[in-house]
């Protein structure tokens, strides 16, 4: 397991380059010069020069790559060009805040999916079954935009009860911060939900027609000591599912963070987009790439170390 | 003679309303008796072992006739009732124990399981109890295979570990569907060594499936054979090899007429198809492959005719069908 580890892990190192390397093209690919959106329209030959040395555009791009990859590696990427904060704060703020809605979503999510295909999968082509799985397609396919202009206007206008949009002021303790979570990550949640519902109906009647069910039966064991062990025998896939699901929504939803004004990674992509705020671009784009290339590695190794038949050699 | 360690009924299963996989079986088991039931694929077998557990799909099944095991009334049971009488009255062991062990859980965990499931035991005493198993049924360094998870071991000791399984609760009935079918021919013999001392020494009644007709000889007080969901005939393993009456059971002997009595080979085809479940023919179900068959075979099912103590076939014309045995053998296939 120990080596298995070692392994998994230093596969990631190459992943990480390149994902280092897409970033910081990023810059250099993007239409127009990189310096056109810091200079004024009037900026005289010698204040352009002068900029290009100090940003070093100047030097050879296997130089500058190594430069950016050195100071990023420092946790220094660079500086917004929009606010003039530091990128690393920016995104950790922004991060911070995705991370808890995109868990709690997933949670959700995963909780309520897991729910209905189990139950779909157990009584498989019944009307329940039926109920379930138009519920999850439903949920793949609703608008999230919409959804969440429906419950700010149902939970926060009509009937009061939660907050409509932001993320408070920080000063509102935990249950007071987790009221202005609950709409956002709902209305997120029902991305994860679909899917893991359709996973884990699949999981499910898959396992239930497998012959090693009749052995259970036939061991004595009641329904509930089927359900176990189906539930352990699904256990490895379906967490997996939840873990690449949270590593989506941990792009942060646009519509989503637009919508509810949530200070996420969404929305931050948002503003360095339409600002052209590329350095806050590419130091958003690289961390969540890491984010979601070490969510990835976790996803294997906690499949791995549930799922025996998974050869760890 | 004290009360049969089961007795069956004029059974019948019924898949989906039409395929009437089995077709009034009536069999009798005594304590500490062996039966082998023997039959070409799909006549029934399966089905009619499942039976006595109750394991089909209750959605699309149809159970009539009786059951009896151990003097109770199987078909009369509740769910609960059931799920107390499975694993602990009676067990299974099936064709391929890679499929039919949860791959998730290791080997001794799914004994321990059991055990606590009927009985009252801890974490360590049900763990105790199965090395004691995994030492009685022979199975080399027991302790470190009992965390073992299934595609851990090889087709032998995968056997051998269902069987310990299978006797956890000191069953009173072992049904065993094919137990040796997926292994290597060294292997079947000693699985069958073993079944045969286990169950002399448990005092077990086996109702043993195969195709084997050697193994059937090797194990099986009894035999019957099955057809189209029917025994048409049954009697001592003796009768059987001798005096078969059946010209079903004389085809089945016939196509193995080189060494009758060798082991691993499977039975061969008899010339034609079994019939198609869903519709049954009205009368003799083998009347269209019989080389003895005459009009009123097609008329009415044959009721089983005795020939002997304990023997009998489903045959209008045990009479004549001797007469089938001496002829020019067909030439063995090769
Ligand atoms: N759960 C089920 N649903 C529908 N049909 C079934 C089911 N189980 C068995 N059957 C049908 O019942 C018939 C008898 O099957 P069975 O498994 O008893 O045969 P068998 O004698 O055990 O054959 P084999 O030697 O191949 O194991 C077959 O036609 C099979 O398709
Ligand atoms: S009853 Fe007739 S058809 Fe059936 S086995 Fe006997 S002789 Fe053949
Ligand atoms: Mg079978």
């Amino acid at each position: 397991m120990l080596a298995y580890l070692a392994r998994r892990v230093a596969y990631t190192v190459p992943i990480l380059f390149g994902v280092a390397l897409v970033c910081f093209a990023l810059v250099h690919i993007a239409p127009g010069d990189p310096l056109v959106s810091v200079l004024p329209p009037d900026a005289s030959a010698d204040l352009q020069a002068m900029l290009r040395t100090l940003y070093g555009f100047d030097r050879s791009y296997p130089e500058q790559f190594g430069r950016w990859l050195w100071r990023a590696a420092h946790g220094d990427l660079g500086t917004s060009i929009a606010t003039g904060r530091p990128v690393t704060d920016e995104v950790f703020k922004a991060v911070g805040y995705t991370l808890r809605l995109s868990i709690l979503a997933t949670l959700i999510g995963f909780f309520f999916g897991s729910l209905f295909g189990f139950v779909a999968g157990y009584y498989r082509d019944s009307l329940v079954d039926k109920a379930a799985s138009a519920l999850s397609v439903l949920g793949v396919s609703v608008p999230h935009y919409w959804l969440g202009m429906v419950l700010v206007i149902v939970f926060a206008a009509i009937l009061g009860w939660l907050p409509p949009t932001g993320a408070g002021s920080g000063n509102e303790g935990f249950f007071g911060s987790l009221r202005f979570m609950i709409l956002p990550a709902v209305t997120m949640s029902v991305i994860p939900m679909g899917i893991v519902a359709r996973t884990v109906r699949a999981l499910v009647a898959d396992i239930l027609a497998q012959e090693f069910v009749i052995g259970l039966r036939a061991k004595g064991l009641t329904d509930w000591g089927v359900f176990r062990h189906v539930v352990k025998n699904a256990a490895p896939t379906a967490l997996a599912v939840m873990g690449l699901q949270l590593g989506y929504l941990l792009g942060g939803s646009i519509l989503i963070e637009t919508v509810f004004s949530w200070p996420g990674t969404g929305f931050l992509l948002n503003a360095a987009i339409f600002q052209r705020d590329l350095p806050l671009l590419q130091g958003t784009i690289l961390v969540l790439a890491l984010f979601f290339v070490i969510l990835n590695l976790l996803v294997d190794v906690v499949q791995t170390a549930l799922d025996p038949r998974i050869q760890r050699s | 003679m004290t009360e049969p360690a089961i007795q069956i009924r004029d059974l019948r299963v019924t898949f989906g309303g039409v395929v009437r996989a089995v077709d009034g079986v009536d069999l009798t088991l005594h304590q500490g008796e062996v039966v082998a039931l023997i039959g070409e694929s799909g006549s029934g077998k399966s089905v009619t072992l499942r039976s006595l557990m109750r394991l089909h799909p209750p959605r699309r099944s149809r159970v009539e006739g009786s059951i009896t095991v151990a003097g109770r009334d199987v078909l009369a049971m509740s769910e609960r009732q059931l799920a107390d009488y499975r694993g602990a009255t009676v067990s299974m062991i099936f064709q391929e124990p890679l499929l039919a062990l949860d791959p998730v859980y290791t080997v001794g965990e799914q004994i321990a399981e059991v055990i606590r499931r009927h009985e009252k035991a801890s974490r360590a005493e049900a763990r105790a109890r199965a090395l004691e198993l995994f030492q009685k049924v022979r199975i080399p360094s027991p302790e470190r295979r009992l965390d073992a998870y299934p595609h851990e071991m090889s087709g032998g000791m995968r056997q051998r570990a269902m069987i310990a399984l299978a006797l956890a609760c000191r069953p009173k009935v072992l049904l065993a569907d094919e137990p040796t079918t997926a292994l290597d021919a060294t292997v079947q013999i000693q699985i069958l060594l073993l079944l045969r001392e286990l169950q002399r020494e448990f005092g077990l009644s086996i109702v043993f499936v195969t195709h084997d007709l050697g193994a059937a000889v090797e194990v099986a007080d009894r035999i019957a054979v099955m057809y189209a969901g029917r025994i048409v005939e049954e009697g001592s393993a003796r009768d059987l090899i001798r005096d078969p009456r059946h010209p079903y059971t004389i085809g089945l002997l016939k196509s193995r007429a080189e060494g009758a009595l060798a082991k691993g080979s499977r039975l061969d085809a008899i010339p034609g198809s079994p019939p198609d479940l869903a519709h049954l023919p009205p009368g003799c179900p083998f009347a269209p492959r019989c080389p003895l068959a005459i009009e009123p075979c097609r008329a009415d099912r044959p009721p089983p005719i005795p020939i002997g103590p304990g023997h009998a076939a489903r045959c209008i014309r045990t009479d004549v069908s001797p007469g089938l045995l001496a002829r020019h053998p067909e030439p063995a296939p090769a």
